[in-house]
């Protein structure tokens, strides 16, 4: 038999002696301790680039984004890659987006829970994992050697194959964000509208895709801000320096299928030039492609903070 | 008011026939956007395995397992460049596991709902910054001002430089789906065990963690298949765009998998539409492709595994 009052006594002495929980509090300083090292290190990251590109822009201003490559730092300027980028960006959104949203569609509104739905959709999860690289493997066998065959396109690269390559590249993450922002329409929304008799393409149509579009529009700006940053894909299908290009694309069929670039490649080979004043040239253009994608992430904050309901 | 049927039948809910005719070509439409996901693999595997069959024919075997990885030697030493991945990887993972399961950790345990708010966003920042920013932010500082300065013998190119830059890449992404998986631990657990009088600690380190295991195994694979597939980095401060020679030594240069494709592919080894040198490009892809597949093969399996018994 337990002695109650002693058990009692014990507990309430137990809970006044209040030692310090140091072994508590040394765990709790380490997990703040990482998650400033994190922070930490974004902020010496931004604020080393911002030191050595702002001086670049605070100098040349509007030239250095409408100026084409050049092999004179004082005249190189980032327009010709910025062009060659908004292309592709076009092209991703043309191809991927409908391609995209039409398969999550069809995987969360249409197929039945099948074998062969179930590789579909593990098969779109692993495709977001493929490392960059391999997607300009496909798009070096597929868009380059495929599309120089079929309209006979001169230059090994074009802005079309980067654009297609980047287009496959973010079509898996288009699907698992589509597919999200569509399975948190509740049920009930659908039944409802089944019940008056619409068909399902009328279900998803007047009901499903606008209940869901803020997190549909979120993923897809998202996405975007994905390909342009992307990098590693180009160098396989062709972005070159561009030192011959111009930034002068008046004519787009010719932009569409001679050389090009784009920010990303056009840093790359700022960076990893010899002479030293490119270097800073790199950092400007890290800057420039900081301030696009942070308003890029900013539409896609506000789209989901101004038309996100909770149901 | 006499015009109502007695019986409705089937046939009369169905819709008329260019209803339903709509219907269908909408439906074949989205399951063909569906199929495309489909092509899209068989096609990415069959141009690596078409091109690497082809790269296997030219050369012989023992190619593979030359002193180094010097294609424009025929020296196409496929244990340089994995191990070199190896390397890498494991030093972003040194920085990327504490860091990103901390921050987890802290996130969802500890953060009150304000300071979640606020620090989430910088977390999501990281995740989104591209891998040249940080290519460049490893060739002018974490290669000169960290690298070079903790260990004098290194060289300015170094695959440490190259992994502590792809662990600030892996970061975020293990951070997050870590959280994900602690946040999913159900509230009940936590409330058992502070009723039983467990500190938060205890509670964190004792109840929701093991709860998480899976998902946290799950974040640590995904951000190492993350780790094994980060190119520009490598490609920047590695310095092995020349090729290398085998090496164990994370404070040398060294050539990783994925640097050794995007020297192919810009031609900083002069091999470029020329003979074998050019079609390992596709060998080498073919084995990133599968051990990056298995992984996250892998790691799917912890994550459903976590969902069935959350």
């Amino acid at each position: 038999m337990i002695d109650r009052d002693a058990t009692a006594g014990a507990v309430a002495a137990k809970l006044r002696t209040g030692h310090a929980d140091v072994a508590g509090s040394v765990f709790a300083g380490a997990l703040v301790a990482t998650l400033v090292a994190s922070v930490a290190i974004l902020v010496v990251l931004l604020w080393d680039v911002f030191r050595r590109g702002v001086p670049v822009l605070a100098d040349r201003g509007a030239d250095f984004l409408a100026a084409g490559p050049s092999s004179f730092p004082a005249e190189a300027g980032i327009g010709a890659a910025l062009a060659g980028s908004i292309v592709m960006m076009a092209i991703v959104a043309v191809v991927a987006f409908p391609l995209g949203v039409g398969a999550a569609v069809y995987l969360e509104e249409y197929a039945r829970d099948t074998w062969l739905t179930r590789v579909i959709a593990a098969n779109v999860r692993n495709l977001a994992g493929v490392p960059s690289i391999v997607y300009g493997i496909l798009g070096l066998v597929l868009f380059v050697d495929a599309l120089n065959r079929l309209i006979n396109i001169r230059d090994l690269g074009s802005l079309l194959s980067g654009g297609l390559t980047l287009a496959v590249l973010v079509l898996p993450i288009v699907v698992i964000t589509t597919s999200e922002a569509l399975r948190a329409v509740p049920k009930s929304l659908r039944e409802a509208a089944f019940g008056v008799g619409a068909t399902r393409w009328e279900v998803i149509r007047h009901h499903v895709l606008p209940a869901a579009a803020p997190g549909v529009l979120t993923g897809i700006v998202l996405s975007l801000a994905r390909a342009f940053g992307e990098t590693a894909p180009l160098l396989l299908v062709g972005a070159t320096g561009a030192f011959f290009a111009t930034g002068n694309a008046s004519f787009m069929g010719k932009l569409l299928t001679t050389a090009y670039s784009a920010v990303p490649i056009q840093i790359l080979n700022w960076a990893v030039d010899p002479n030293p004043a490119f270097k800073s040239l790199a950092a400007a253009g890290i800057v420039v492609m900081m301030v696009i994608l942070l308003l890029v992430n900013g539409v896609a904050i506000w789209l989901r903070d101004r038309y996100e309901r909770a149901w | 008011m006499a015009a109502i049927a007695p019986t409705v039948t089937a046939a009369d809910l169905r819709g008329g026939s260019a209803r339903r005719r709509r219907e269908t070509v909408i439906r074949r439409t989205f399951g063909a956007a569906a199929a495309i996901s489909i092509v899209i693999s068989a096609i990415i595997i069959v141009s690596l395995i078409g091109n690497a069959v082809s790269f296997l024919r030219q050369i012989q075997l023992s190619w593979l397992f030359a002193d180094g990885w010097f294609p424009r030697r025929n020296e196409f030493s496929i244990p340089t460049l994995f191990i070199g991945s190896a390397v890498v990887a494991g030093i972003a993972m040194v920085i990327a596991v504490p860091l990103g399961l901390g921050s987890a950790l802290y996130l969802s345990e500890y953060a009150r709902p304000r300071a979640r708010r606020m620090l989430k966003p910088v977390i999501e920042l990281l995740a989104g910054l591209p891998s040249i920013v940080v290519g460049f932010f490893a060739l002018t500082v974490i290669s000169p001002d960290l690298v070079q300065r903790l260990v004098s013998r290194a060289t300015f190119f170094n695959l440490a430089a190259a992994g502590i830059g792809v662990g600030i890449l892996s970061t975020p992404l293990v951070a997050t789906v870590a959280e994900d998986s602690l946040r999913a631990v159900p509230r009940g657990l936590r409330e058992g065990a502070y009723g039983l009088g467990a500190r938060r600690r205890t509670t964190s380190a004792r109840v929701v963690v093991p709860a998480a295991t899976s998902g946290i195994v799950a974040a640590i694979i995904l951000g190492l298949s993350r780790a094994v597939g980060e190119t520009m980095v490598v490609l920047m401060v590695a310095g092995g765009t020349g090729g290398s020679a085998f090496t164990l030594d994370p404070f040398g240069p060294g050539q990783t998998a994925t640097g050794a494709m995007a020297a192919l592919a810009i031609g900083s080894d002069q091999v470029k539409g020329a003979g074998p040198a050019f079609q390992s490009l596709f060998f080498v892809g073919l084995l990133l492709f599968a051990l990056t597949f298995s992984l996250n093969v892998v790691s799917e399996r912890f994550v459903r595994r976590a969902r069935r018994h959350g």
